[in-house]
């Protein structure tokens, strides 16, 4: 009894969770709060439902698995991943590297740094520093 | 009662997937359509484990497996594509 509340109690949050993050994905005003939505809460979504699912194979069913940790350490290890990258895309399609703040050196952001002038500027640190 | 919840999540994944479609099909930008596209994947695979606590097996675990790493792959790619234009230089 206590397995299956559990078990349920998993499901309704994955379940409230999943669609709260892709809820978001429609509701949130700008690009980078929209992606704030589905990475996090998504996640954690898919995590609900796979360990509900761990806990029902080996209460009910009586057969224990790993796999379900391990497809939620690859989504945790992957989430940061494809945010960063979604996050840059977003930053390089709308934004200018002229609306950005400066960065008080004399270097620019780095994602905004060209691989000619990140190559120059590290052989000539190289060359200073033998 | 786990009938009930799975029914529950049932529906509120299913809801998610059809958002998600219409975030794909109306976007206000090529990033967004990528995040609702990597948000579909991540959906699907926990359709893939609610089916399986349904079904009480345990073979859709390798399925989703691969859903997983095809999704983060290809949307790698994706963003790769948009940033340079290229995916493998």
């Amino acid at each position: 009894m206590m397995i299956e509340i559990l078990v349920s109690a998993c499901l309704v949050i994955s379940g409230i969770f999943g669609l709260v993050g892709s809820f978001g994905l429609l509701k949130l005003p700008d690009p980078m709060m929209r992606l704030h939505a589905p990475t996090k809460a998504t996640t954690l979504g898919v995590g609900g439902a796979l360990v509900a699912s761990m806990l029902y194979m080996h209460f009910i069913n009586g057969n224990f698995s790993f796999h379900e940790l391990m497809i939620t350490l690859f989504l945790f290890l992957t989430a940061p991943v494809t945010g960063n990258f979604i996050a840059k895309t977003h930053l390089h399609l709308n934004h200018k590297a002229s609306d950005l703040p400066p960065t008080s050196t004399d270097r620019p952001w780095a994602t905004y740094e060209s691989d000619a002038m990140r190559e120059k500027i590290e052989a000539e640190e190289d060359a200073s520093a033998t | 009662m786990i009938e009930y919840a799975l029914l529950f999540a049932f529906s509120c994944y299913g809801l998610a997937l059809l958002m998600n479609i219409y975030r794909i099909i109306q976007s206000p930008g090529p990033g967004d359509r990528i995040l609702a596209l990597d948000t579909l994947v991540i959906n699907a695979i926990a359709l893939l484990a609610l089916f399986g606590i349904l079904e009480g097996t345990t073979v859709y675990f390798e399925a989703s497996m691969i859903i997983a790493m095809t999704g983060f792959i290809s949307t790698v790619s994706f963003t790769r594509f948009m940033l340079r234009g290229d995916i493998i230089e």
